[in-house]
C-alpha cells in the first residue's frame, strides 16, 4: 500500500516534469518526435533509478559517518557523472542494440537536473507516506526514484506525441517552435493538477 | 570600454539565457512564483557564474583536453557549495525557500555553457564580465517572469498589493509558470529577437 | 591528467573545508535562532526553556520544548508533522499543561501556493489557534469540530487540525493521560 502510494504521488500528483520542474531542457529539446522522446525516456528512467540507489548508498555510508554532509552536491554529481560514462561503456559492450537506442542520449544525461534532484530530494526530505513523517529507506527510495522516472517518460511520451501534430499546424509566426510548446506544456500540467490531493 | 560593455549587454538581449538561448528552464520555471524569489534565484545563479567563469578561465590553460569537463564540473559544484554554506548561514529563510534549486546550479546548463564556450577560451576578465552580463540577463529574465506571475497570480508586485484580492491562482501554479514563459517568449521573438 | 583531476579535487576539498568551518557557527547560530524565533511565538512569556526533548507516541517520535518557572511546569512547545496537501507539514505547538493551546506556528509546508499556504497567513484561521481552549473539539467545523477552515483548503486546514490536535494528546500524555495518537493524513483520515 505504501509503495502504491509513493508511485501514484510520484507519477501522477507531483510528475517531475509537470509539477516539480525537473528536466525541462532535455525535455523541450528532445519531444519532438515519439521515437527520440522513448529512447530519452528509457535512458533517464534507467540513470535515475541507478543513480539514487547509488548516491543514496554513498550519502549513508560515507557522507553521514564521517559528517561530509556539506560534501553532499559536489560527491553526487561526480558519482552520477562517472556512472553515467561507466553505464556508457557496460552498455556499448553488452548490449549493442541497447546502446544504439539509449547511446546518444546518455552524455545528455549528467546535466539532466532530473537525477540530482531527485538523488537530493530522496536524501534530505521528509515524507509521510505510511504515517509518521521519516526520511526514505533504501527499498522507499528505489521505488520513489523508478517511478518518477516513469513519470518523466509518462509526461514525455504525452508532449511527444502532441507536439508531432503541433508541427503539422498553421501557427502564428510569433508562437511557433517554443513558445507553443510551452503553451502546450502549460495545458497539460493543468490536466495534471486535477491529480492533486488524491494522495 | 565599449567592447566591455557590449560584453555585458550581449547577456541581456543577444544573448539572452532565457529567452534566446533557452537554457536554466528548471530554475526559471520553478521559482518564479514571485518577483522577488526570481531576483534571489538569479543573484545566486550570478554568483556561481561569475566565480566559476573567473577560476575557469584562470586554470584552463593548464588543464588537458580530455579532463576538462569534469574539471569544470568539480570547480562548478565547489562554487555552488560555498553559496550553499552562506546562504544558510546568513539568508536561511531564502535558503528555504529556493530548496532544492540551489545545488541544482551545478547542473544549470548556463554556467557550463558559459564555462565551455566562454571562459575556457578567454582572459579572466573577459570571462568575469561575460559572467555578469549573462547572469544579470538571466536575474533579468527571472524578475520578468516572476513579476508578471505575481501580478496575475497574487495580485502584487515585490510583495506590494496592488489590488485587492487574490488574482488569478492558476498562474502561481505550474500550468501558469508555462503559460507565462510561453507567452513572454513569444513576445520577444515579435520585437526584440533580429 | 589523472594528477590534473586529483589536484584540482583536492583543492575544491580544502576550499570547501575551509568555508564551511569558517561558516558553521553561522549556521549553527541562524537555525538555532529560527527555532527559537517559532518556540517563542508560541509558549508565554516568561519561563526557562529547556533543552529538545524526545517523547513517543502512538509509535511516532516527537521532539518538545519544556517552558519551566518556579519549579513548575508553564508550557510545552511540540513539532508536530502530519501529511498535509503537498507533502509534509510540520508545526511548532504551544500547549498549556492543562491542554489548551496557547499559540501555533508553521515550520515547513508545501500546500499550494494561494490556498493551502494561506494557513501560514489567513488571519481568521490563524488567529482562532491563539488560547484555543481544552474543552472545544479539534475538528473542523465541518467535521462536527469547533475549527473553523480555511476557504477551499479544507485538506490543510484538516491536516492542520490534525497536527495540532497530535501535538495536544502529546502533552496528555507527557501530562499522565493516555491518550491515542492518530497519525493518519488530513486526506485520508475520512
Amino acid at each position: 500500500m505504501e509503495y502504491f502510494l509513493i508511485i501514484i504521488s510520484a507519477v501522477f500528483v507531483n510528475n517531475i516534469l509537470l509539477a516539480q520542474f525537473l528536466g525541462i531542457c532535455p525535455f523541450l529539446g528532445v519531444s519532438n518526435r515519439l521515437s527520440t522522446a522513448t529512447g530519452m525516456s528509457g535512458a533517464v528512467c534507467f540513470v535515475i533509478t541507478l543513480a539514487t540507489v547509488v548516491t543514496y548508498l554513498v550519502n549513508r555510508y560515507l557522507l553521514v559517518p564521517f559528517g561530509l554532509e556539506f560534501l553532499q552536491t559536489i560527491a553526487f554529481i561526480l558519482v552520477i557523472a562517472s556512472l553515467v560514462q561507466i553505464v556508457e561503456i557496460v552498455l556499448k559492450k553488452i548490449s549493442p542494440s541497447l546502446y544504439q537506442a539509449l547511446g546518444i542520449f546518455l552524455p545528455l544525461i549528467t546535466t539532466n537536473c532530473a537525477v540530482l534532484g531527485v538523488a537530493i530530494t530522496v536524501v534530505s526530505k521528509e515524507f509521510t507516506f505510511g504515517g509518521a513523517a521519516h526520511l526514505m529507506n533504501l527499498g522507499e527510495a528505489t521505488v520513489y526514484a523508478f517511478a518518477t522516472s516513469l513519470g518523466y517518460g509518462l509526461a514525455m511520451v504525452l508532449f511527444a506525441g502532441l507536439r508531432e501534430h503541433l508541427a503539422s499546424n498553421d501557427v502564428p509566426k510569433m508562437f511557433r517552435g517554443l513558445p507553443i510548446a510551452l503553451i502546450t506544456v502549460s495545458m497539460m500540467a493543468m490536466a495534471f493538477l486535477g491529480f492533486s490531493g488524491m494522495v | 570600454m565599449g567592447k566591455k560593455i557590449s560584453l555585458i549587454l550581449d547577456g541581456f538581449v543577444k544573448n539572452n539565457p532565457t529567452f534566446v538561448l533557452v537554457l536554466g528552464m528548471c530554475p526559471t520555471l520553478a521559482t518564479t512564483t514571485s518577483a522577488m524569489n526570481g531576483l534571489s534565484m538569479g543573484l545566486a545563479t550570478l554568483f556561481v557564474l561569475v566565480l566559476s567563469n573567473i577560476a575557469i578561465s584562470a586554470i584552463a590553460p593548464m588543464v588537458p583536453d580530455k579532463v576538462h569537463i569534469p574539471v569544470y564540473i568539480v570547480v562548478i559544484a565547489t562554487f555552488v557549495t560555498v553559496l550553499q554554506l552562506l546562504m544558510q548561514a546568513f539568508v536561511p529563510s531564502v535558503y528555504a525557500t529556493l530548496g532544492l534549486f540551489i545545488p541544482l546550479i551545478v547542473v544549470n546548463c548556463i554556467v557550463l555553457g558559459r564555462a565551455e564556450a566562454f571562459a575556457g577560451k578567454n582572459s579572466v576578465g573577459a570571462s568575469a564580465l561575460d559572467g555578469i552580463g549573462v547572469g544579470l540577463g538571466f536575474t533579468a529574465s527571472l524578475v520578468v517572469i516572476g513579476l508578471v506571475r505575481e501580478i496575475l497570480g497574487s495580485g502584487s508586485a515585490f510583495g506590494w498589493k496592488l489590488f485587492p484580492g487574490d488574482g488569478v491562482l492558476a498562474f502561481v501554479m505550474a500550468p501558469g509558470a508555462f503559460l507565462v514563459l510561453g507567452y513572454l517568449m513569444a513576445l520577444f521573438n515579435k520585437y526584440l529577437k533580429k | 591528467m589523472v594528477l590534473c583531476l586529483t589536484a584540482v579535487c583536492l583543492l575544491c576539498g580544502a576550499v570547501l573545508g575551509l568555508v564551511y568551518a569558517a561558516t558553521y557557527d553561522a549556521i549553527e547560530a541562524a537555525s538555532l535562532k529560527a527555532l527559537q524565533a517559532s518556540i517563542g511565538q508560541v509558549l508565554p512569556e516568561g519561563g526557562a526553556l529547556s533543552e529538545a526533548n524526545h517523547v513517543e507516541v502512538g509509535g511516532q517520535d516527537y521532539e518538545y520544548y519544556l517552558s519551566t518557572g518556579d519549579g513548575k511546569t508553564l508550557a510545552y512547545a511540540v513539532k508536530s508533522t502530519v501529511s498535509g496537501f503537498g507533502g509534509p507539514l510540520t508545526l511548532m505547538v504551544g500547549v498549556l499543561p492543562d491542554g489548551t493551546v496557547y499559540n501555533t506556528s508553521v515550520l515547513s509546508h508545501t500546500e499550494t501556493p494561494g490556498l493551502g499556504a494561506k494557513c501560514t497567513t489567513d488571519a481568521a484561521f490563524v488567529g482562532q489557534w491563539k488560547n484555543f481552549p481544552a474543552t472545544k473539539s479539534l475538528k473542523l467545523k465541518k467535521d462536527g469540530g469547533d475549527v473553523d477552515a480555511i476557504t477551499a483548503s479544507t485538506i490543510t486546514s484538516r491536516a492542520y487540525t490534525l497536527a495540532v490536535a497530535n501535538a495536544v494528546a502529546v502533552v496528555k500524555n507527557l501530562e499522565g493521560e493516555s491518550v491515542a495518537v492518530d497519525a493518519a493524513s488530513g486526506a485520508s483520515a475520512y
